[in-house]
């Protein structure tokens, strides 16, 4: 069964792109045929992070347009051989991408991949609207910090009303992913408490990641920071983050603690 | 015993009477033997030899015809005249019981989701209840009152038809705004109930909010 993720969140800079790259590439080693699919067309980024921008020939708008076909489009990453990437086009913008041939292209890549990750742009527009259309699962990128929880709010209002599942009457799963959290800034009470994120948003948490300089590092060295340096704690965030998306138990860790004050917390609806 | 018809000319519009009685109730003829005394009819009435036809046709069951006097085709085929019957007085068909009256409309709403960030929720009708919290940036509208066992962090605007009693209760204020029959009270207003159970209602063109235990 191929599963279509969504990575989304409403605002922008919170870290979609890299969560992307990261979870497609720490499925990808967990032995999935990945894809990872970027719409931000006119904006692309997931190219550049995933190290493949000089390799990109034909992008999803040429497979839309029937310009090319769609393995012509497909980038096979050369680390990891069962991760590949869709990228968007730069030099158009979102009303180049059609619901038909989002929904044929995802339908196509359906039959090709155990996991098809699609990078949402940021906004509530025609780009985001069609990257969540088609999911099953979405994963909500969050920072812990109100504009950002708020955003996110937003997104779910639209994943609960606007997807395919939704019209159907079907429930789509919705997992919330706690980014750039800065144990530092934490430890003050500069930043909004994970309890109070959880709460407020009401869905459950798949992991939380640490700010940190080696995602910004790999992210510019053109590699999934799980790839860059799987020891390094971000990468260990996000692949018991990918774990957990497969289904497995993963005890939850929280940056800069010793024992994980959230397991309780982990799997459990906060009202 | 038998029940008997007695039409009367002209037969059309007797017949049309006879269909709205069968309207009102549908099952009365259903198995009932029936006799028709024919003694208001001229024997010349043209309709006279269709008329045991339309009858079948509307499942009345006739056993045969009285107070006729020739023997006509249309009274043959039903078994001929009858005769030393007494008539035991006039029966009124009674009509079927009116149908269930129609359920009435709901006036309330319970919702069991958080209504999230951006959503609208306006239930004119009556109360509206709200079992999860509010988002910051979502609305809820109600004709009634508005009750949320959960935070509200949106806006709650209840009595929106001009319910001047309806009133706004909430497990947790966190409000952005609350409003009652046009009148509102902003976050700054509210400072002294922020976290707090709440109810707020609408006394003269103030909005008073007491805390609830």
């Amino acid at each position: 069964m191929s599963k279509v993720l969504v990575v989304t969140s409403g605002k922008g800079g919170v870290g979609k792109t890299t969560s992307t790259a990261a979870l497609g590439a720490a499925l990808a080693k967990a032995g999935k045929n990945v894809v990872v699919v970027d719409f931000d067309v006119g904006l692309r980024n997931l190219d550049i992070v995933m190290g493949a921008e000089r390799r990109v020939v034909f992008d999803m708008i040429n497979v839309i347009q029937g310009d090319a076909k769609l393995s012509q489009a497909l980038i096979r990453d050369k680390r990891v051989e069962t991760l590949s990437i869709l990228p968007a086009s730069q030099t158009r913008d979102k009303d180049a991408l059609t619901s038909e041939g989002v929904e044929k292209v995802i339908a196509e890549l359906r039959e090709k991949f155990d996991w098809v990750i699609c990078d949402s742009p940021a906004g509530i527009e025609r780009g985001a609207t069609l990257a969540m259309h088609h999911a099953d699962v979405a994963v909500i990128v969050t920072n812990p910090e109100v504009s950002s929880v708020r955003d996110s709010d937003r997104i779910i209002g639209l994943l609960d009303s606007k997807t395919e599942r939704a019209t159907k009457g079907e429930r789509i799963e919705k997992h919330l992913l706690l980014t750039r959290y800065d144990p530092v800034r934490a430890a003050r009470g500069d930043m909004l408490k994970t309890e109070d994120v959880l709460e407020i948003l009401s869905i459950p948490l798949l992991g939380i990641i640490p700010e940190s300089a080696e995602v910004l590092r790999a992210s510019n060295l053109g590699t999934p920071v799980v790839l860059a340096n799987p020891d390094a704690a971000p990468s260990r965030a996000y692949a018991d983050a990918a774990r957990r998306l497969m289904g497995e138990q993963v005890p939850m860790t929280v940056p800069g603690e010793k024992t994980g004050f959230l397991n309780k917390l982990f799997g459990r609806r906060v009202a | 015993m038998a029940f008997v018809l007695s039409p009367d000319a002209p037969l059309r519009s007797w017949l049309a009477e006879l269909d709205a009685q069968i309207e009102r109730s549908a099952t009365f003829f259903a198995g009932r033997p029936i006799v028709v005394d024919l003694s208001g009819i001229p024997d010349s009435d043209p309709d006279l030899e269709t008329l045991f036809d339309e009858l079948r046709s509307r499942g009345i069951r006739v056993i045969g015809a009285e107070g006729v006097d020739g023997l006509t085709p249309a009274v043959q085929s039903v078994g001929g005249p009858l005769i030393g019957g007494r008539p035991l007085g006039l029966y009124e068909v009674p009509d079927d019981p009116p149908d269930e009256p129609a359920a009435p409309e709901p006036t309330s709403m319970v919702l069991d989701e958080p209504v999230r960030s951006g959503q609208t929720i306006l239930f004119p009708q009556g109360d509206l209840t709200i079992n999860g919290s509010v988002a910051s940036g979502a609305e809820i509208m109600a004709g009634g009152s508005i009750h949320v066992y959960g935070v509200l962090r949106g806006r709650a605007i209840a009595g929106v038809t001009g319910n001047q009693q309806a009133r706004i209760f909430c497990k947790k204020l966190d409000a952005e705004l609350i409003s009652i029959d046009g009148l509102y009270m902003t976050a700054e207003d509210m400072d002294s109930f922020r976290g707090k159970s709440i109810q707020a209602r609408l006394e003269g063109s103030s909005i008073i909010i007491t805390e609830i235990s």
